[in-house]
């Protein structure tokens, strides 16, 4: 509808319109200033709160040396750039961009401020002053999907996918995998919103599994609104970035929770000391870059014991999401028995495991 | 019955309650645009109904009391457009679109304190015995009141603007301001009337969005529904039961794509996504290949300006 895009277009720049607004603390001379960049609204209890609850733990821990400054709702493209070069032109020594869309803008702005370090949130791309990091969400993915085997009475799971990036993908693959090893009756139905965040769409999406006979609702969007109708339902749901209980505290399973804390008091620490590198991090349950909300209180002992003993597995390196023998949809044996996926193997993970139904949209 | 005919009665049910908010949008902007004014801000004002419906909920614990809130927030939102456009005569389109922005903003402002709080969702009117019945149950006699509530406004629209003196004296507005200022007609008055009853309509849209279908405050929650709602009344040629039934096709391709990616037929997602906007887009071009239609449906002073001693 050309009425929705221009609305959409004019959202945006009246978007960056609010941001350039909200830049421009100043801040006293002798602090290192961090700046961070998010893609969404630090109200929003879910992603980019999570992100902002690790500013706040710089802020805590380092508060004498350091002083912040948060950019938000910043959209993914040519503002972006504008709003990250402000933020290195008015003396930010470190700047986080949090969203895989900040990549590019990340880089260019990089190229022209070589004294000011960056680290960009879920991208591959780096540079002598650009470091990346992510957590390995899929991780919890597999603890989750142990827990779901265990719970499902219908033996179908709903599982809700904002876009086919490899990063869902793989999440999904990891869950099912969990899935069938508990239950090898279970299996996965997907449902693609094309959307991070549409309260309205993702409960459609719910309903629509639930309405298949889905009794164990998942999501990789950003919305409480699945778990409201998971609950409204009697069914269980599983939360995504932050802990949601309260939207559904009967339905609520647990959630794959990001925590970013550790890692940024770390990285502006170092930026202090003078040890800091541009690496690329990628940090699971054993770097606390993630961890599960509390488990409902309806979850069986044993299935609790049998969740704890999974997440420690992979803490120690006695499991792997992808331990080989993995198969595809269509049989074929794609990890070896013996092996596990490789990191570039999950990074570009474009197939779905045997016991999820459909394909991935390309 | 097999697994997929068995799904019919949940799609049916799903897409009735998916039309409502469209519904409620769309009928207001209706009547809005039969009185010749165009006001492109529906999302900015189901916006701030759903915000404010939802914050007075949560405060007062009573929905009631939250649809009447949301209905005069949007409702003063509208105000501003009217006294911008018709007692200042600003540009329609662009006053519209600057309060789309507004209501964005102006929610999220609002809305600080809510993001985060759960509701209850409002119960639903189960008609002992008929909402049993096999298929259509739940989709005819299972839903929230409200989704009864947008299905009776469309009679009552249909009577006020084809069936009373009010309803013909705001058509005549629509059709020429000129003639029906010579005639005596408060033309700014009735106007703005018309849009105080859009922004209302929005208001209570949006508000079914954040009180009963996702019972949470989002910023945005809204999600472009504004602009759809916009859009069927366009394609609906102006005509009440054709909004209504243009916000079910548009909400049944909306439930019936999600349910077809979840029996894993292999459409991509991004196609099926891409379906209710197609349907729509293929609708307005069927229509508008009838100009005639177009030029008898359409309010002659649609988007004019107009004053009084021009």
């Amino acid at each position: 509808m050309n009425r929705r895009t221009m609305g959409k277009t004019l959202l945006g720049l009246a978007g960056a319109a609010v941001v350039a607004l909200s830049v421009g603390a100043a801040a006293a001379q002798d602090k290192l200033k961090v700046g961070f960049v998010y893609v969404g609204p630090i109200s929003d209890h879910g992603y980019s709160y999570q992100h902002d609850q690790g500013r706040l733990a710089v802020e805590k821990t380092l508060g004498d040396k350091v002083s912040t400054t948060y950019v938000e709702n910043v959209p993914e493209g040519a503002d972006a750039e504008r709003v990250i070069e402000q933020l290195a032109a008015s003396g930010h020594k470190l700047i986080f961009t949090t969203s895989f869309g900040f990549m590019n803008p990340t880089l260019k702005v990089a190229q022209r401020y070589p004294d000011v370090k960056f680290e960009h949130a879920t991208g591959y791309k780096r540079a002598a002053n650009v470091a990346t990091y992510s957590a390995r969400f899929y991780e919890g993915r597999t603890v989750v999907g142990a827990i779901a085997g265990k719970m499902t009475k219908s033996n179908v799971i709903g599982y809700i996918g904002s876009f086919p990036i490899p990063e869902v993908v793989s999440g999904i693959n990891a869950f099912t995998i969990a899935l069938r090893e508990q239950n090898p009756k279970a299996e996965v139905r997907v449902v693609w919103v094309n959307s991070w965040y549409d309260p309205g769409k993702e409960a459609e999406a719910a309903k629509a599994l639930i309405d298949q006979g889905a009794d164990v609702i998942v999501q990789h969007t950003d919305s409480p609104a699945p778990i409201q109708t998971a609950q409204e339902r009697g069914l269980w749901s599983v939360g995504q970035s932050s802990d949601m209980t309260r939207f559904g505290p009967k339905s609520h399973l647990t959630a794959i929770v990001d925590d970013w804390n550790g890692y940024y008091v770390d990285r502006v620490k170092a930026v202090l000391d003078g040890t800091w590198k541009a690496v690329d991090t990628w940090g699971g349950f054993k770097d606390k870059m993630l961890f599960l909300a509390p488990y409902n209180p309806a979850i069986p002992a044993d299935v609790v014991a049998l969740a704890d003993t999974i997440k420690a597995d992979i803490m120690s390196g006695k499991r792997h999401s992808f331990q080989g023998p993995v198969k595809d949809q269509s049989g074929k044996v794609v990890i070896p028995e013996g092996k596990s996926a490789t990191d570039e193997q999950i990074l570009k993970m474009d197939w779905y495991v045997e016991g999820v139904q459909g394909k991935v949209p390309k | 019955m097999n697994a997929e005919l068995a799904l019919i009665g949940p799609i049916l049910a799903a897409m009735f309650a998916a039309a409502t908010p469209l519904l409620f949008a769309a009928l207001g902007e209706l009547v809005v645009e039969k009185s010749g004014v165009l006001n492109l801000g529906v999302e900015g004002m189901m916006l701030v109904g759903a915000v404010c419906g939802f914050a007075v909920t949560v405060k007062t614990g009573s929905a009631p009391l939250g649809f009447l809130a949301a209905a005069g927030a949007g409702a003063l939102t509208a105000s501003l457009f009217g006294a911008l456009t018709l007692g200042l005569l600003a540009n329609q389109v662009a006053t519209g679109l600057a309060l789309t922005l507004f209501g964005v903003g102006l929610s999220s402002l609002i809305g600080q304190g809510f993001v985060g709080i759960p509701l209850q969702g409002m119960p639903k009117l189960n008609i002992p015995g008929l909402s049993d019945l096999p298929v259509v149950g739940q989709a005819l006699f299972g839903q929230d009141v409200l989704v009864y509530l947008g299905v009776l406004a469309v009679p009552l629209v249909h009577l006020f603007l084809y069936r009373t003196r009010a309803g013909l004296v705001l058509r005549a507005v629509g059709e020429n301001h000129a003639a029906a200022h010579a005639l005596g007609y408060k033309v700014i008055r009735i106007r703005f009337l018309a849009v105080l009853f859009g922004g209302a309509m929005s208001g209570l849209g949006g508000a079914f969005l954040s009180m009963d279908y996702t019972p949470m405050w989002a910023e945005n929650m809204t999600a472009g529904r504004g602009w759809i709602a916009l859009a069927l009344v366009v394609f609906a040629t102006w005509k009440p039961h054709r909004v209504m039934l243009g916000a079910w096709l548009f909400g049944g391709v909306t439930i019936a794509q999600l349910h077809v990616q979840g029996l894993g037929f292999d459409i991509p997602s991004q196609l099926l996504s891409m379906l209710p906007y197609l349907a729509t887009v293929l609708v307005l071009v069927l229509i508008s290949r009838d100009v005639a239609r177009i030029r008898l449906n359409a309010p002659a002073c649609l988007g004019k300006l107009f004053h009084p001693d021009a």
